[in-house]
């Protein structure tokens, strides 16, 4: 009896260690892929000066390593990619939690988990069949533009902007839509005007967490917005080609030379997009500690 | 195992005649991978592969990296290629001179008027900057085979990731104007004919205006070895130069010397 008991520790003891050695090893690896990361990209800030790096001219086999068009280019298909998304993830989010019956609930929410699983390069290959000479319809020169990767990046940020929205309705007590309809509100109100602003810090980080899947997505995109590192100067560029940081990396990487200055650009631009992932990510975890703070409230 | 890596343009080709030399040889395993001639060379550097498809000549910098690494790489001509420009089957333009080309692709002329076709503005497609056909088209097309030309794409060229990138876009799109391998032309795409200069004449991409020069964009494609090859390398390589050339053909490229009539 005695001689199990001393086992039992034992063997707790050991399972304990192991994982926290795995926990502690997650961390470490992040760590190691940031030097690495810093190791190779670095350089690059040293081999071309910095109105360079941050010039408008990318032409990597010329010694242009402007990379100014491509962090636009980044930051235009997401911002439009997440105005497109937030509205319809709400949307379906409300609808799913407040709205709709328990079977219609029951069929949905696993439909939107799939949607969720369908590999990048599937849809990148559906954007280049069907949205792009749809949008060479509606008057672009081309339908290999911006707005079709926004529009493709949005469905891919949908079920996780669904879904997390969702659960932060579901935190919403009910005595909130008790309360908003006991003051004579409708359904409709008690919704719009109650519950979901209620949940707007979870919302927020569903927005935030749609971002960041958005801007580091790279396959689909590569396949739809045409590539061309053009400057987004006004709005129109919405209708006009452009190029990403995550579709130049991708597309570049297999024909450098180790070691080159166009092999540490590269890194350098992971560097960047490294930072404005962790930027959201940072803005996303400050709002979660927000809703942590008033109770999921507000 | 022979690892064989590189040009997109010859993948299809080194595919064919790696399968045809193993049913041959079922000894020897050859795997062929694409990439880009940029990546294959690359590889070569690297000491990862020991045959690189190259459908371009390595460029100084690269002898260099790769004899830093001890790989001295010697070149091998394996076939000809013509690069055909095309579009869209409903654009009406049948035939452009390397200038308008080079016009249109460093974007002097923006729209098919320029050039004598209808009302539409002109969207550039080209391969992405690891491709070999890219490197070439630059130099012989849009810099008109002039060392002191410095002249880029126009930075709204659209790069394309893959030679099917390139076929779609062409196929949906009328205002596409794109450029690819011969063997790679499909019949839903129209290729143009071609002129050196403004008197003509426009001739369209064969083999038999490659071998008669006639055609103005047409160049080698390559392999390179990490030294002197040897062993079954070796044996492979004669094998590509001598009957390999007989399925040089059904695949679209033309072979080194002029089929017997």
């Amino acid at each position: 009896m005695r001689g199990r008991v001393r086992g039992g520790r034992a063997s707790e003891f050991a399972m304990e260690t192991l994982i926290r050695v795995l926990g502690f090893s997650t961390i470490g690896f992040v760590l190691l892929i940031f030097l690495f990361l810093l190791r190779e990209g670095v350089p690059v800030f040293f081999e071309v000066p910095l109105k360079g790096i941050f010039s408008s001219h990318w032409y990597p086999t010329f010694g242009f390593f402007g990379t100014l068009p491509l962090i636009l280019g980044s930051i235009l298909v997401t911002v439009f990619s997440i105005v497109i998304a937030l509205p319809l993830g709400v949307a379906t989010a409300v609808f799913v939690r407040e709205v709709a019956p328990r079977w219609v609930r029951d069929i949905l929410k696993p439909i939107i988990e799939v949607l969720a699983g369908i590999p990048s390069v599937v849809l990148g290959f559906f954007g280049m069949t069907f949205v792009a000479p749809f949008v060479r319809v509606l008057g672009a020169p081309t339908g290999l533009t911006a707005f079709t990767g926004a529009f493709i990046l949005a469905y891919m940020a949908l079920p996780t902007i669904i879904s997390v929205a969702e659960d932060a309705l579901d935190s919403v007590p009910r005595s909130y839509r008790d309360a908003g309809l006991a003051m004579g509100a409708t359904r409709w109100q008690t919704m719009w005007r109650v519950v979901v602003p209620a949940a707007r810090s979870g919302i927020l980080t569903a927005v935030m967490l749609g971002m960041g899947r958005a801007i580091g997505e790279t396959m689909a995109v590569m396949m739809v917005t045409g590539n061309a590192a053009v400057m987004p100067s006004s709005l129109a560029a919405l209708f006009k080609p452009i190029r990403t940081m995550t579709s130049t990396i991708a597309a570049e990487m297999g024909e450098v030379a180790r070691g080159s200055t166009h092999y540490h650009a590269l890194f350098g631009i992971g560097i960047i997009l490294f930072v404005l992932t962790f930027l959201i990510n940072l803005a996303a975890a400050s709002a979660i500690f927000q809703k942590k703070r008033r109770g999921g409230l507000r | 195992m022979i690892q064989n890596t590189g040009s997109d343009t010859l993948v299809n080709l080194a595919l064919a005649w790696a399968e045809r030399y193993m049913t041959l040889n079922p000894e020897v395993r050859i795997a062929v991978t694409g990439g880009g001639s940029g990546t294959g060379i690359a590889s070569l550097i690297n000491g990862t592969v020991q045959i690189a498809n190259a459908s371009r000549e390595m460029s100084k910098e690269e002898i260099a990296l790769a004899e830093k690494n001890g790989i001295t790489p010697v070149r091998f001509t394996v076939a000809l290629d013509a690069i055909a420009v095309i579009e869209n089957p409903a654009n009406p333009v049948r035939g452009l001179t390397l200038r308008q080309i080079s016009d249109m692709y460093t974007g002097k002329i923006t729209r098919w008027t320029g050039v004598e076709g209808d009302e539409r503005p002109i969207v550039l497609l080209s391969r992405e900057s690891n491709s070999g056909t890219y490197v070439y088209f630059l130099d012989q097309v849009v810099r008109l085979g002039d060392s002191k030309n410095k002249a880029l794409f126009s930075p709204e060229t659209l790069l394309m990731p893959s030679s099917e990138g390139i076929g779609s876009e062409v196929r949906q799109n009328p205002n596409a104007i794109g450029y690819d391998g011969l063997g790679y032309v499909t019949a839903d795409q129209k290729m143009v004919a071609v002129a050196r200069t403004d008197a003509g004449p426009y001739v369209l991409p064969s083999a038999v205006s490659v071998h008669d020069s006639s055609y103005p964009i047409s160049r080698p494609l390559y392999m390179y070895t990490a030294g002197a090859p040897s062993g079954e390398v070796k044996k492979y390589l004669d094998w590509i130069a001598k009957d390999g050339q007989g399925i040089v053909t059904e695949l679209g490229f033309v072979p080194l010397v002029e089929a017997a009539k």
